[in-house]
């Protein structure tokens, strides 16, 4: 259960694979495609069942990941339960899937989807995730504005490398017009998943990387505020 | 009849304070914005009484003494903390902070507890308790035998209220501010003429008691008349309700020093007369803050004198001053009220602090705001504590209840108890594997129990043995309550208190279990893994070996919760069995008090993993960092016990770490009042609820001075964490401050 992966207390299930290889991950555990723990959807259905009577008035199920948009075909059965029993779902994603099964668990099934910005910048997008084409994240916010159902977007602040006025002015801009955004979350970069990356044997790439002062964490929100409806600071 | 401004019903012709409430309650749907601030009167009376109280902790937890007066409900003069700014009057004593001797528990225990601080009791008084006057005390050791006394010593029975006051029982506060005292007189005479021959042990008795009770009374309208009160009457307004409230618990509190003197619910009941003056434009919103803070000044300053040793098993000097707060009647209509939000607002307005011990009965039904304003003041304050009211109400029968101590459920002027600390569940296993003999000092305690064969433990053999000597446990602490019960009603009977219920009520026995936790992973590892005891030269475990994985109590996990479960039910199971004193009804209670840390040393090794001397977890918790996948895992199990089985109460103690319930306040909030709504609905009975960083906790061992104020939630009460010994500090932080959910 969480208080920081969606509105109000949520079941999150993180789901194993992702394809970007983000350089400050906190969950490099998840990225690998072939390991993790099966879970049927109906024992996973029936855990958010057991744990709904805490979900209160806005909290319901996440999933996350790794990117969870990789098993759209297999959490169309999961949310359609979920939808069906009354519960919130939502998306925490990368937004780099865009299938026919992602649209229709999207459209369809997910209350929320919060997509992550990594980056402005086609050179910063690869920098961060290893990948490049940061247009597919573009395509995909487009898609769900279209579908008209609610957004949060999500922008991890990195000293340097995501922080600078010009990069959050074009952030602010390019949504700015976008009517599903109901908030922006800014994710200050922390060093909390560093363990997880010895753990696995991996080098951490922002070895040294020093972390926000209150104080910028401030400027950068407020700097962002006019754009949106909320912007929120985890 | 009684002559009336207010709606009428049945309570104008007899005692029945529920039905005036349900007849002129206005249950309140709104928020927190119309509460106010302190008034400058109560700003001035707490200032000084805030010096009287870091004057006492600098004095080695008493700031004064008296020696001379054997405290009963009339004997001190009027004492005032400062006349001019009291709107609510009334002192124990004739001085604030000043303890008494209430002797009849037991002078020993009186003796020691003012030797402790350098003081001796008047001669006088001493020659009498010991030449011609019987204690409780003294009763209760005529009669125990060499069994009752090894379980005692042994560390099977502790706590027990064979030194002290039982408290617990609650007398019906509200009585005295709805109908004066003269009409309480009559109908108790009405009813002593009622109870005829022929004369048998208990109708003698009752007869005796209710003789008692009539003479409570009237010392009662003596106590008013000391502070220029007429008492003789009903209350006439609001302040009125109150002080005549008040007089009434000071009654209580004045001549006897049980180990809780709770309040019933007093709150729903005096907003109507608060509500009334404000219709009618007598008094202002400040005015009736400034009612509720000064009275709430009062329960905060009550005092008993006790001896050092009791601090072992009741941390703190708590006085469990519990009002309950909020719920709902049985026919939903709830029972907030504006003052109920004025009582929790007195933890703004005087700071946070452990007494009264304010408890808010919970129902999802509960209307939103006041749930949020809950959840407010539990994250502000770590100062109050949760019930199930939907899950008391429909299993217990009434919606006019107190909490008794912790969480014990007691229908308010219908029902008393009988508290019976408690027995230690996790030594009872270790009997069962040492051929009924206490590990550490080979003591045989009970009898027929086979030797466990050599090797790795077998489950159905270990749950025969230990069905055998929970039997046998049973067995002997029913004896000794109903010992301690006849002695106690016999010298130390609560007439005042007593005074303010009906005539003849209905009794609950109210036993316990401390362990359950450890009773619990102790069987989960002799079923799931493969567990060998080490033996010493005696024969006696001393340590377990331990194979393989097993399932622990605390993660959600059936596998192993429903072996909690079952030992709860079982153990009540036994109890049900047994002849209790004055026919009361057994219950159980999961509870420790502050209990499980002396419960722990007094412990050997036990098949779990858990080594000897270290503390229990206390209540019904799951083990201190055991219960490893979350906080709300660790609530449903605790959830999994039946209230139906621990009629008594389930006690859980939560601690969390303010970020991992939200980002910002207003989540947090919301999120808090999502866990209660869920726990509740599992049919949890009770929790306290902590919102905190161990660090403060930290920096509050290192710099006291800086928190004089600091409420922590330990075991079904609260405390000043600075009031605490370092040990049991320690075990505070050591406990699960979970950064999960």
């Amino acid at each position: 259960m969480g208080t920081h992966d969606g509105p109000g207390l949520r079941m999150v299930v993180f789901l194993q694979g992702c394809k970007l290889r983000c350089v400050y991950c906190h969950n490099p555990d998840t990225w690998d495609t072939h390991t993790g723990q099966e879970m049927t959807v109906d024992a996973l259905f029936e855990k958010a069942i057991h744990l709904k009577p805490y979900f209160g008035k806005r909290g319901g199920v996440t999933v996350s990941g790794g990117e969870p948009l990789l098993q759209s075909e297999g959490l169309i059965p999961f949310f359609k339960k979920l939808k069906a029993a009354g519960i919130h779902t939502n998306v925490d994603t990368n937004g780099r899937v865009l299938n026919h099964f992602t649209e229709e668990l999207l459209d369809t099934y997910t209350d929320l989807v919060m997509l992550d910005i990594k980056h402005m910048t086609e050179t910063g997008y690869q920098e961060i995730t290893g990948l490049p084409h940061k247009e597919t994240t573009f395509r995909f916010a487009a898609h769900r504005e279209a579908s008209g159902k609610p957004m949060w977007l999500r922008y991890v602040l990195i000293p340097g490398l995501t922080d600078t006025p010009e990069l959050l002015h074009r952030l602010g801009s390019y949504f700015e017009t976008y009517k599903t955004i109901e908030r922006l979350e800014l994710l200050p970069y922390h060093t909390l998943g560093v363990h997880k990356w010895e753990a696995l044997g991996k080098s951490y790439p922002l070895a040294g990387q020093r972390e926000h002062t209150k104080q910028e964490i401030e400027q950068a929100r407020s700097l962002l505020e006019p754009y949106f409806k909320e912007v929120k600071v985890h | 009849m009684v002559e009336t401004k207010f709606t009428d019903g049945t309570w104008t012709k007899k005692v029945d304070v529920r039905d005036f409430v349900i007849n002129n309650i206005s249950p309140y749907h709104g928020n927190a914005d119309f509460l106010v601030g302190p008034s400058g009167k109560t700003k001035a009376l707490w200032d000084i009484c805030k010096k009287a109280l870091r004057e006492e902790r600098q004095n080695n937890g008493v700031r004064s003494l008296d020696t001379d007066t054997i405290s009963t409900v009339s004997a001190f003069g009027p004492g005032y903390i400062d006349r001019t700014n009291e709107v609510i009057v009334g002192l124990q004593t004739d001085e604030l902070l000043k303890r008494s001797m209430k002797p009849f528990g037991g002078f020993k225990v009186v003796q020691k507890a003012l030797s402790e601080h350098g003081a001796v009791p008047n001669e006088h008084l001493t020659e009498m308790f010991s030449n011609y006057v019987k204690t409780h005390n003294d009763g209760v050791f005529d009669a125990y035998n060499d069994e009752i006394r090894k379980y005692r010593s042994l560390g099977i029975l502790t706590g027990l209220p064979d030194n002290y006051a039982r408290g617990r029982i609650i007398g019906d506060y509200r009585r005295v501010a709805l109908y004066g005292i003269d009409f309480l007189i009559q109908s108790k005479k009405d009813d002593l003429a009622q109870i005829t021959g022929p004369m048998t042990d208990a109708v003698i008795r009752l007869r005796e008691e209710v003789s008692e009770q009539i003479k409570a009374l009237e010392q009662m309208i003596e106590l008013g008349a000391k502070y220029e009160l007429d008492l003789h009457r009903p209350a006439n307004n609001a302040q009125e309700a109150v002080q005549w409230t008040y007089m009434a618990y000071l009654a209580a509190v004045k001549e006897q020093d049980g180990a809780a003197m709770s309040l019933g619910n007093v709150s729903t009941f005096l907003d109507i007369f608060i509500q009334k003056d404000l219709e009618e434009g007598r008094i202002s919103e400040n005015e009736a803050q400034e009612l509720i803070d000064q009275f709430v000044m009062k329960l905060r300053v009550v005092r008993h004198l006790r001896m050092a040793a009791y601090d072992e098993i009741f941390a703190g000097d708590p006085t469990w001053v519990t009002e309950v707060i909020g719920g709902l009647f049985a026919n939903g209509m709830t029972k907030v009220t504006k003052t109920s939000f004025r009582f929790l607002n007195t933890l703004y307005n005087l700071g946070p602090s452990p007494e009264p011990n304010l408890t808010v009965l919970w129902s999802d039904e509960l209307p939103e705001a006041f749930k949020e304003f809950c959840a407010k003041v539990a994250i502000d304050t770590s100062s109050i504590q949760f019930e199930n009211d939907t899950l008391m109400r429909e299993s217990r029968g009434s919606d006019d209840y107190g909490i008794a101590c912790c969480v014990s459920y007691q229908e308010l002027g219908k029902s008393i108890q009988f508290f019976g600390a408690r027995t230690n569940l996790a030594k009872t296993l270790l009997l069962a594997l040492n051929e009924g003999r206490c590990e550490l000092s080979g003591k045989k305690v009970v009898d027929g129990i086979a030797p466990v064969p050599e090797g790795v433990l077998d489950y159905d053999t270990v749950m025969a043995n230990f069905k055998k000597a929970s039997k046998e446990i049973a067995r002997v602490y029913n004896d000794t309550m109903n010992i301690i019960h006849y002695m106690h009603d016999k010298y130390y009977y609560e007439k005042a208190q007593m005074a303010l219920i009906d005539t003849n009520p209905h009794i609950d026995m109210a036993y316990g279990i401390a362990g359950l936790s450890i009773v619990a992973d102790s069987l989960s590892a002799i079923k799931y893994a493969q567990v060998t005891p080490i033996r010493n030269e005696h024969g006696l475990t001393v340590d377990f070996e331990i194979q393989g994985e097993f399932p622990k109590y605390g993660n959600d996990d059936d596998r192993v919760d429903l072996l909690a479960k079952a030992a709860v039910a079982d153990f009540n199971q036994e109890l049900q069995q047994l002849g209790v004193y004055r026919n009361a009804t057994p219950t159980l209670s999961v509870l420790t008090i502050t209990s499980n840390v002396a419960y722990g040393k007094k412990t050997g090794a036990t098949p779990d993993g858990r080594a000897l001397g270290i503390p229990f977890a206390p209540g019904a918790n799951p083990m201190h960092g055991r219960d490893a996948n979350g906080a709300i895992a660790s609530l449903n199990s605790v959830a999994k016990l039946d209230y139906e089985t621990a009629q008594d109460g389930i006690s859980n103690t939560f601690s969390i770490v303010p970020q991992s319930l939200g980002s910002d306040r207003v989540e947090q909030n919301e999120n808090l009042v999502g866990i209660l709504d869920g726990y509740f609905s599992k049919k949890a009975q009770h929790i306290n609820v902590n919102v905190l960083n161990k660090e403060t906790l930290m920096d509050a061992i290192e710099h006291p001075e800086e928190y004089p104020q600091l409420t922590i939630r330990v075991s079904g009460y609260a405390v000043n964490f600075v009031r605490l010994t370092r040990e049991q500090q320690q075990e505070v932080i050591t406990r699960s401050f979970h950064n999960s959910l």
